[in-house]
């Protein structure tokens, strides 16, 4: 019995400690200079909490539990040291939704005991379930997205009243679960349903905004691990759960904010659609050469270069600072400019111009920039659309209107380095394109960043 | 015992903790750190654990499995990108000096 009382203080000890290695992991992953000690404390917190559960009294099945942490730990260990630095964002969507399924399993688990959990309890497993499937299912969804696998916007007439009706029955489902003591079939339906209501929630939602979403789920998961660790009277869950349920809302406020939208517009408008007609763009869009843009760059006093998500799809950082190392040799003052939504989560671009090597001192937020861009001679913009769109600052009709952009159309000449004359990700007209100063030079990001660099070569 | 109010204050005051830790990032560590609070969440593996731990029948054996499954893919695979991300974070820094 004194065995079973100590074991019990060594596993709320261990928890305990967990706890703090977590808290003061994500500290520390708050600031640069320590970021990459957090991850090793929170990680040294996690080994600490996983072997001490398993010396918790009257469990069984460890077989089964040592084949499912092997498995699901090399095939997340193996994905996450093969994907490129590019496709973090869904990677991160992928593992944020197993973690949001697990907890909607403990719930399962939990409910199909048929155990009495009493009210408050029984309230939490049920809402901790509803909220993991929805974070399981909805993620998945936006790794579809981000992946390619999934490429239209899926809307129809009356979806935000269907969507409102799933979640009303999906909650009527639980509540009787939690009053009536459901059967095994009735807790299945319950589970249908969260599942379909992530679905439905992520589908119409486009793939510019999915950053905010990703970090919204991210935020769900949390609570729902801190829901189901109420119910497994589990203190590590409900703490780490609780802070990253906070910190997850903050930081999707914070992404909203910098799109100028709230989250609300982020997740029941479908963005763009209203925008359509508006804003019609004069005036035509003017192709340049590489050798052309080589010279211009070369004899420049200061070039702004404006990454976007193109810069990433085409894997052009490293030639990109391979070009700003040749310009910079030749005394031309080179900065890189970064919207805070540019990519697809923020930080994006610092991570990719990171991984190429690029030093933080050349590397400067929009507010920072901003100023600058009227003494630039030249603004190089790869891959970057909707945030250097001056609709935004000029046309209240415009769905992105209101929204922070960087002022790259106020640069002396502006170069913009695309694959085609589409329009952006959201779908809305570039009028910086048709600009008088603007000119176009068409083509992959990495093969015209590699073209510019032999240009300036042969100077 | 974790209930009533003693639940509701260590709720209160973790999400202080959350609120407040995110407070002042610079914006280019969003997300690094939206990664790195994606792999705590992943302490979700220990709660399946004790699920799978005390299943009896055959679906919650199954559903146990497949939550400790995903547990462990959240923890490992959230750990692993993270750790990659601020990796390049250091040796840029390390290369400025």
């Amino acid at each position: 019995m004194s065995e079973m009382i100590s074991m019990r203080s060594l596993i709320e000890a261990s928890y305990f400690v967990a706890a703090i290695l977590f808290i003061f992991g994500l500290k520390r992953m708050s600031s640069p200079v320590t970021a990459r000690g957090g991850i090793i404390w929170a990680g040294a917190g996690m080994v600490v909490a996983t072997l001490v559960s398993f010396l918790y009294p009257d469990m069984g099945n460890y077989t089964l539990m040592m084949t499912a942490i092997f498995i699901g730990g090399v095939l997340a260990w193996y994905s996450g040291k093969k994907v490129a630095m590019t496709d973090m964002p869904q990677m991160i969507a992928l593992y944020n939704g197993m973690g949001g399924g697990a907890a909607a399993a403990i719930a399962a688990v939990e409910l199909f005991g048929g155990e009495d959990h009493g009210l408050v309890f029984g309230t939490l497993a049920v809402l901790g379930g509803l909220i993991g499937a929805v974070s399981f299912s909805g993620s998945l969804v936006a790794f579809a997205k981000l992946q390619g696998l999934m490429k239209r916007n899926f809307r129809f007439p009356g979806q935000q009243v269907f969507n409102l009706l799933l979640l009303a029955a999906t909650v009527v489902t639980g509540g009787y679960i939690v009053m009536v003591h459901g059967d095994i079939n009735t807790v299945v339906i319950f589970f249908l349903l969260a599942l379909v209501l992530g679905v439905t929630m992520t589908l119409p939602i486009g793939g510019a905004d999915m950053p905010v979403v990703i970090s919204l789920y991210n935020a769900l998961t949390g609570l729902a691990v801190a829901f189901e660790g109420f119910v497994l009277q589990n203190a590590a869950m409900i703490i780490a759960g609780t802070v990253v349920g906070a910190a997850g809302s903050l930081l999707t406020q914070l992404m909203a904010k910098a799109m100028n939208r709230s989250l609300a517009n982020v997740l029941f408008s479908g963005f763009g659609e209203e925008g359509g007609e508006a804003g019609e763009v004069s005036g035509s869009m003017k192709p340049i050469e590489a050798a052309d843009v080589a010279v211009m760059m070369a004899f420049a006093d200061k070039v702004l270069i404006v990454p976007g998500y193109g810069m990433a799809v085409a894997q052009a950082q490293h030639k990109v600072w391979e070009l700003t190392q040749l310009l910079r040799d030749r005394g031309v003052d080179v900065k890189f400019a970064i919207h805070p939504v540019a990519g697809r989560m923020p930080g994006h671009m610092n991570v990719l111009l990171a991984e190429a090597g690029v030093p933080y001192d050349i590397i400067y937020d929009e507010d920072e920039i901003n100023p600058e861009f009227p003494t630039a001679d030249v603004a190089l913009i790869i891959g970057a659309n909707d945030v250097v769109n001056p609709v935004a600052r000029s046309d209240p009709s415009s769905p992105i209107y209101g929204m922070p952009i960087l002022n790259a159309d106020y640069a002396k000449n502006t170069i913009v380095i695309k694959r085609g004359q589409g329009a952006g990700f959201s779908g809305i007209e570039n009028a910086l394109f048709f600009l008088d100063n603007t000119r176009m030079l068409y083509g992959d990001g990495q093969a015209m960043a590699s073209e510019l660099i032999n240009e300036v070569k042969a100077l | 015992m974790i209930d009533g109010f003693i639940a509701l204050y260590i709720f209160m005051l973790a999400a202080f903790v959350g609120h407040e830790v995110i407070g002042r990032v610079p914006a280019i560590l969003h997300t690094p750190l939206m990664s790195g609070s994606n792999f705590v969440h992943g302490i979700v593996l220990v709660g399946a654990m004790v699920a799978l731990g005390r299943a009896d029948t055959t679906l919650e054996l199954v559903i146990g499995f497949i939550g400790v499954f995903l547990g462990a893919g959240n923890a490992v695979g959230g750990y692993v990108v993270t750790e990659r991300m601020l990796e390049m974070f250091k040796s840029s820094k390390e290369k400025d000096k």
